[in-house]
């Protein structure tokens, strides 16, 4: 019941929260001087092509980028009228994207999916890496286990992602045979889904996961590691060994319990931290996921298309900070009932 | 017949050469108590830990012989495999710890992890085990077990989760229950009773216990042999009507020495005029308001303090006795201005006898400043008082430079006089804190608060976390710099023995009310107050023939509604302070 009231009570806040970033994500994409249909028209006037002109003063119309800001905001999250009506995020309507010159969604609807794939792939090698080599070695601390499992940590922290990724790509290919480059194989985009598809995109995502995976892994892993050190020192630990537990068995129940508490609050920030991290190892792997896009859109002040993406990553970020809220209080008693001092 | 437990020449060593329990030797018959007593770092927890094998890592077991009788077969345990310890851990030997609150685990309900000792040891239906553990807590005390199952360690008061860390140690019928100083992080009342449980049940299973401790008040009145350590050694063993009778060894007549005692009797002191107060705290009151359970309900207001009227003399100590929650240390930082009473109170202060008073409660920023070079206080814990950072001439120059006194070298010379005067050398200026003992970084802390020269010194439990034997000398400073320096203090304490020593007038608080207040020789002499004889009787002497009166502390202890008549308590009608004799009030209906 509590648990229920409090996920309510953050879903509300988060709607809050959202709205506010998306007010954020608009006027900072908007401070450069210009948009991209002004910095066209000067191009275009520039080179003395008036019928291009014409067509751009038509869609800054269209668009109501001929409007004060506030108004250009609202009309954009559908809270004001434009040209047609009410027809902006709230009603469905992402925009137009002036760079590909095509509707918002078209460009990253299937993107968006991958997007998601990808980096929830991603989180799970996260957790599941770095959760048993966690716990291995904060119990076996100062063994070669401890060390060994440090130094493959530091070392993909240290290594950049793209050079992983093509390091990878080579010796996957060479002894592996794993596919180089894309989410699936060329043939099979645009095809409905279909078991051999499913499987040519699951062998497409061992290496990209493994690449944005690795150094959130060994950041993680080594967070859990001094967690769990710091917990077994605890003298509930002492009072599990003077009880009979197995060692083992003492060390899931009750440190690793203690030291679960950080991992869990930490799925909020991987998501947004691995999706712009992941932008450079999509276009380097070419993956179709919205970050080359949103690289592209950010250049060229191509506002809608970027506006989108930047909101769906914050919305991400809201739901995984959210997922962990919850889990939180569902592990911890005394975030439930709110520990009295 | 051999003994139920044998230990023969335990060593056991670290890393360095020297070991830290030197041959240790004692012995123990069924359902006997056996004590060891000795100050920190004695070895006497390691000893015992070694019975159970869970000594830390790093220690090592160079050797010895530790000879259980389990089961009517004599075995090693120092030899036994780690399986076969693990079945003995819980199940025929248990044990208990210092701090309760620390020792059950925050996220597991209280009721799982004392059933989780059967569910290891036997094959028990869950129904089954469900019943013994509630069982248990009946009889342990909860009123109501179902309760106690459900909830959460942080629900529950200290002396609570102690009983339920017995329960848990109870619960498989061991045959040794080894407690490691269980009764130390308690009030003394709740210490009395917890005390007491383990007597009972002891009478009841009929097993053997080993109590460790350092307050030998707890040994006399609970062992049948005494086994006093020091430094890893053995120093004296023996009957306990022996050891206490007539302790042999010159550490144990040390330790007793310095074992505070209540005076039985004592001669009259009439309390400190009040007509030259250096402060003087009226009608102070403080409510917390603590957050409710969620935005709909009603904020919990939670009082504090009530009522409460204190007036220091000049060069005298005044202290304030009560458990933990009884609003005393409100008082303190509410006497030092670090928090401000509710409207209507006042703290008047004195600064010298020919000045007119501040109000404390009242200050400005730059009149808090002076203030404060006039008031300073002692904390209780010195581990976690003193920056681990900082070079003791840092943290003794800070006050000084804080409130821009001298030059750097003036502050410096300041700082060594300081250091001398708490009877420490000036060569130790530039080192750490960790290098020093608990004793020597509470002196530390002490010329900390007199490097301003201050006229009021506010200790809050200073001598709590120390040993019996560095308490006594830490009380001594005390009282020389108060009568060197006519320093008047405010002096927190839980403990009465302390506060008899210390103190020219008392005030026994409870639940934030003052219920008895009288110069020590009245208070101990003729206690009137239901509370302050509970406080009394439950304070354990190292006497084996007067031994804690249960039913006195109790009653005394036990809700104010039980309480005699004439003191009783209820919702609106509270009894006000009476004067029953120059200088002894007592909160009772007239």
């Amino acid at each position: 019941m509590i648990i229920l009231r409090y996920a309510f009570y953050r879903l509300i806040t988060m709607l809050l929260t959202l709205l506010l970033v998306s007010a954020l994500i608009f006027f900072i994409i908007n401070l450069p001087p210009g948009n991209y249909l002004t910095n066209q028209i000067m191009e275009l006037q520039a080179t003395g092509q008036d019928a291009g002109v014409a067509k751009a003063k038509f869609l800054q119309h269209e668009y109501s980028l001929d409007r004060p800001l506030i108004e250009q905001y609202l009309i954009w999250i559908g809270a004001w009228p434009g040209p047609y009506g009410f027809s902006g995020m709230l009603q469905g309507d992402f925009g137009w994207s002036f760079e590909f010159d095509q509707p918002v969604i078209d460009i990253v609807g299937q993107a968006l999916w991958l997007t998601i794939l990808v980096n929830l792939a991603a989180v799970l090698f996260v957790y599941l890496v770095a959760l048993p080599l966690g716990v291995l070695a904060a119990a076996r601390s100062q063994t070669w286990v401890d060390y060994t499992s440090s130094f493959i940590g530091y070392l993909g922290l240290a290594t950049p992602n793209f050079l992983l990724a093509l390091i990878l790509f080579y010796y996957g290919q060479k002894y592996l045979n794993l596919p180089i480059g894309g989410l699936m194989a060329p043939e099979m985009e645009g095809e409905p889904m279909s078991f051999a598809k499913v499987k040519s995109i699951l062998l497409h995502l061992i290496i990209p996961t493994f690449v944005i995976g690795t150094s959130g892994a060994a950041a993680m892993m080594q967070r859990l590691r001094a967690n769990m050190l710091d917990e077994l020192d605890k003298p509930y630990v002492e009072t599990a060994r003077a009880k009979g537990m197995s060692p083992t068995k003492m060390l899931m129940k009750y440190p690793l319990r203690m030291a679960l508490n950080p991992f869990v609050a930490d799925i909020g920030n991987l998501l947004p931290s691995m999706i712009s991290g992941s932008v450079l190892v999509s276009v380097v792997l070419g993956l179709q996921t919205i970050g080359p896009a949103l690289l592209t859109a950010l250049k060229s002040q191509d506002q809608f298309l970027a506006g989108f993406i930047l909101l769906f990553v914050a919305l991400l970020t809201l739901i995984g900070t959210m997922i962990s809220d919850v889990l939180l209080m569902l592990l911890d008693p005394r975030i439930r009932y709110g520990e009295r001092k | 017949m051999a003994a139920f437990l044998k230990v023969t020449d335990l060593t056991i060593g670290f890393n360095a050469p020297e070991p830290i329990i030197d041959a240790v030797n004692f012995s123990l018959n069924k359902g006997e108590t056996l004590a060891i007593v000795g100050e920190s770092g004695s070895g006497k927890t390691l000893s015992c830990r070694a019975i159970l094998g869970i000594l830390p890592q790093t220690a090592q077991i160079r050797s010895g012989q530790i000879m259980f009788n389990h089961l009517d077969q004599q075995i090693d345990l120092l030899k036994l495999s780690e399986r076969c310890l693990r079945s003995i851990r819980g199940n025929s030997i248990s044990m208990i710890f210092q701090e309760p609150m620390r020792s059950l685990s925050p996220l597991h309900k209280v009721g799982h992890q004392v059933a989780e000792v059967l569910e290891l040891h036997l094959d028990w239906s869950k129904r089954k085990i469900k019943q013994a553990v509630l069982a248990k807590f009946e009889r342990v005390g909860f009123p109501d077990p179902e309760r106690a199952y459900r909830a959460y360690p942080f629900e529950m008061s200290g002396g609570m989760l102690q009983r339920a860390m017995i329960a848990m140690a109870m619960i498989a019928k061991p045959d040794l229950l080894i407690a490691d100083e269980p009764t130390t992080a308690l009030d003394v009342t709740t210490q009395a009773q917890v005390l007491g449980l383990i007597k009972d049940l002891q009478s009841e299973t009929g097993m053997a216990v080993i109590l460790v401790t350092h307050d030998l008040g707890v040994v006399a009145n609970m062992a049948d042999h005494v086994v006093v350590m020091n430094k890893g050694r053995v120093m004296e063993r023996g009957e306990a009507k022996l050891v206490l009778g007539a302790p042999a060894h010159p550490y144990t007549q040390k330790l007793f020495a310095a074992a505070p005692t209540i005076p039985e009797t004592s001669e009259f002191v009439p309390p400190p005029p009040h007509d030259d107060l250096i402060l003087d705290m009226q009608d102070i009151s403080k409510t917390y308001q603590a957050r409710s359970a969620s935005a709909l309900q009603p904020a919990v207001i939670i009082k504090a303090v009530c009522d409460v009227n204190l007036k220091l003399a000049r060069g005298k100590t005044f202290a304030v006795v009560g458990e933990s929650g009884s609003g005393k240390s409100t008082c303190a930082r509410i006497a030092l201005g670090a928090e401000l009473p509710n409207i209507g109170g006042r703290v008047l202060f004195k600064s010298q006898t020919d000045k007119t008073p501040i109000e404390v409660q009242a200050l400005t920023h730059a009149e808090r400043v002076g203030f404060q070079k006039q008031a300073q206080m002692v904390f209780q814990d010195p581990f976690s008082s003193l920056s681990p950072r900082m070079q003791i001439i840092d943290t003794l120059t800070e006050p000084l430079d804080i409130h821009g006194i001298g030059t750097k070298s003036e502050r410096n010379d300041r700082a060594l006089e300081m250091l001398e005067q708490v009877g420490l050398n000036g060569s130790m200026l530039r080192r750490y804190p960790h290098a020093f003992s608990g004793g020597q970084r509470q002196r530390l802390s002490i010329a900390r608060a007199l490097t301003l020269n201050p006229k009021l010194l506010v200790c809050d439990e200073p001598t709590s976390a120390l040993d019996v034997s560095v308490q006594d000398q830490i009380l001594d400073l005390l009282e020389e710099i108060r009568d060197a320096r006519n320093l008047s203090y405010l002096f927190i304490s839980h403990d009465l023995a302390v506060v008899s020593r210390i103190a020219d007038e008392v005030a026994v608080m409870r639940r934030g009310r003052i219920v008895e207040q009288a110069p020590p020789c009245t208070l101990f002499a003729n206690p009137k107050h239901p509370y302050t004889q509970a406080l009394i009787a439950a304070q354990p002497e190292p006497d084996i023939h007067r031994t804690i009166d249960l039913n006195l502390v109790s009653l005394g202890a036990g809700s104010s509604t039980s309480w005699a008549e004439e003191f009783r308590f209820e919702d609106k009608n509270i009894p006000p302070l009476m004067e029953l004799e120059p200088g002894h009030m007592v909160r009772c209906h007239g």
